[in-house]
């Protein structure tokens, strides 16, 4: 399923963007002085009109984004998953939230793959927090051509979302720019009967090639790309419950409250199973390559196959 | 003066007639059940009866009226008076005051937009108003249309960043289709601005980022604060800001320039009390 190729999934919300500008007049642009790192300056240089720099300040550009998107504009405004999710939490919460604006929070630089930056600019806990607002969407993209209908799918929808991005290039899973992307709905990407792992963004790659490993040890793992943690896919979770009796999460994010906790929310009530959670302990990381930052903080396929035998383990006791 | 002096005197004295009754309404609805925000409510009273009964294009009949001019109420606890200006404006009916923070009511502790036609933003944590009226004006811009933007701060609000942040926003953009008036009672929950983190000169501060100021505005004369806001309207080039000296609790001799009545709501006797003391005023101060 893996093509060869790599691209950040920021650069495909660049690209998203333009296309959508040239579409619909009412697609407005705002930055915090980072749209050359969120590429929002694709947008800029076609659209500069329609492109709000709103300067180091965070929390005044969610406050615009809603006020223009309270005058019937589709407002997507960008930074880095920190600010856009901590630093204007409140904001989002208020202004964005709560009346159930039209904006849509598209954030770069999530995770540990941000790299050398630190911690500080490392996003562990974006997920846990945004989606605990009520009339939130959020959605986690695979790869950059999943990115491309997201951002679509976003814009074509009305109300509130947040989109998390990464900086580094990642596989590229599935070129089929066409295909459907139905917000809240998740996508199997294998099927399997002895355990299902279900990921979001770069995990979803590092997923398949544990799916792969795993098969040739005779363990059938399915894998399922839940890019929309909210609302999450609970049909998808539940049957996978019931028929493999066994779950694996696999997440760029801090263990407390991303996608393996709404994963197991579903699972504890509806069809309780063992759920294993891969994902960065509840700790702030640290500077490094990004290669080395996910082997070092345990997201790589080796810790999905080391959480597979254990869930599957945990089943057959 | 050319326009006050052809405002005519009748104008006038419906202004007045329409704050004495926001007023009313502030006591009844707070003293009816028992909480809310009195002080900061009758401080922005004459404000908001020169916004609604003189200086605003607005339709309640067409509350989403794309031309229609726009109120963010920033400092969001004010709402009591809010309600009662909308509902004298005729977006709702006056008896549907009486469900104020009740269980149901649109008419929520802070305003809410998707509950309520007339409420232009959800508001209450304080300091995010001015962002939400920049958007609102930059979308004005971008659409070339020729409606303003209004949105009331209040001093001790004046304390959260974001409120310099859109200050810097406005005043970079020149968005002159936005009018901030700043409700100047010099009070906060805890006590005296000036005690607490002061900010003056604030005047200062204002044109510092680029904003025209018109200061040292009388807050409840209906002539000045009506002089103020047409010449924020005809002024160009940048955003104005409006600074009104008010009195917290104006209008009722216990409250006025007193702390304790920030959020507190009158009992019953002083309610009674209350209504009698508006009722029996000129309400020309």
């Amino acid at each position: 399923m893996n093509s060869k190729r790599s691209e950040a999934t920021r650069d495909a919300y660049g690209r998203a963007l333009v296309d959508l500008g040239n579409e619909n007049k009412d697609i407005v642009v705002l930055d915090a002085d980072l749209s050359c790192s969120t590429k929002t300056s694709s947008f800029r240089k076609v659209f500069p009109d329609r492109f709000i720099n709103c300067g180091v300040a965070e929390q005044d550009m969610i406050g615009t984004a809603a006020g223009l998107a309270a005058s019937g504009k589709i407002a997507f405004a960008s930074t880095f998953a920190v600010f856009g999710s901590g630093r204007a939490w409140d904001q989002v919460r208020i202004s964005v939230a709560y009346p159930r604006l039209n904006v849509k929070i598209v954030v770069s630089h999530g995770g540990i793959t941000v790299g050398e930056d630190g911690a500080t600019h490392q996003a562990l806990e974006d997920i846990a927090i945004i989606r605990a607002l009520p009339n939130m969407t959020v959605i986690v993209p695979a790869d950059a051509t999943e990115t491309y209908k997201a951002i679509k799918a976003v814009a074509a929808f009305h109300g509130p979302a947040y989109v998390r991005l990464g900086r580094s290039a990642v596989p590229v899973i599935s070129e089929d720019i066409s295909g459907e992307f139905i917000i809240g709905k998740s996508i199997l990407y294998r099927k399997g009967s002895d355990v299902t792992i279900i990921a979001c963004g770069l995990m979803v790659a590092a997923a398949l090639e544990a799916a792969d490993t795993l098969s040739k040890e005779g363990i059938s793992a399915r894998v399922i790309n839940m890019h929309t943690i909210k609302p999450i896919d609970k049909t998808a979770i539940i049957a996978a419950a019931k028929e493999t009796k066994a779950i694996v999460t696999a997440e760029e994010h801090s263990v407390v409250g991303g996608l393996g906790s709404a994963v197991s929310e579903i699972v504890c009530e509806e069809a309780p199973v063992p759920v294993i959670k891969v994902a960065v302990e509840d700790t702030f990381a640290e500077s490094g390559k990004p290669a080395d930052l996910l082997e070092k903080y345990g997201l790589t396929p080796k810790d999905i196959i080391k959480a597979v035998k254990h869930a599957v383990a945990m089943k057959k006791k | 003066m050319l326009i006050i002096n052809m405002l005519s005197k009748d104008k006038l004295v419906e202004i007045r007639e329409k704050a004495k009754q926001i007023r009313k309404d502030i006591i009844e609805m707070l003293g009816g059940c028992g909480s809310g925000h009195p002080g900061g409510s009758l401080s922005i009273t004459d404000i908001l009866a020169c916004l609604y009964f003189y200086k605003m294009k607005i339709n309640a009949k067409e509350p989403t009226w794309p031309d229609r001019d726009r109120l963010i109420l920033s400092k969001g606890h004010a709402a009591p008076a809010l309600y009662s200006a909308l509902s004298l404006a005729g977006f709702f009916s006056r008896e549907y005051l009486k469900t104020l923070r009740q269980i149901g009511s649109s008419l929520q502790g802070h305003p809410d937009r998707t509950s309520l036609a007339g409420i232009e933003m959800s508001t209450g944590s304080l300091g995010q108003g001015i962002s939400i009226a920049n958007g609102m004006a930059i979308a004005a811009k971008l659409d070339k249309k020729g409606h303003r933007i209004y949105c009331i701060i209040g001093d001790g609000e004046s304390q959260e960043g974001q409120i310099w942040e859109a200050a810097m926003h406005a005043g970079h953009r020149k968005l002159d289709n936005l009018t901030v008036i700043l409700d100047h009672n010099n009070l906060q929950i805890d006590g005296k601005v000036e005690d607490i983190k002061g900010m003056e000169p604030v005047a200062d501060k204002w044109r510092a980022f680029r904003w025209n100021v018109i200061d040292k505005v009388d807050g409840h004369d209906i002539e000045q604060i009506i002089k103020a806001l047409d010449k924020a309207s005809e002024h160009k080039g940048s955003p104005t800001i409006i600074i009104a000296d008010t009195v917290k609790g104006k209008g009722v001799s216990f409250m006025e320039n007193n702390v304790d009545f920030h959020g507190k709501a009158p009992n019953k006797d002083e309610t009674g009390q209350a209504l009698d003391e508006i009722r029996s005023c000129s309400c020309e101060f």
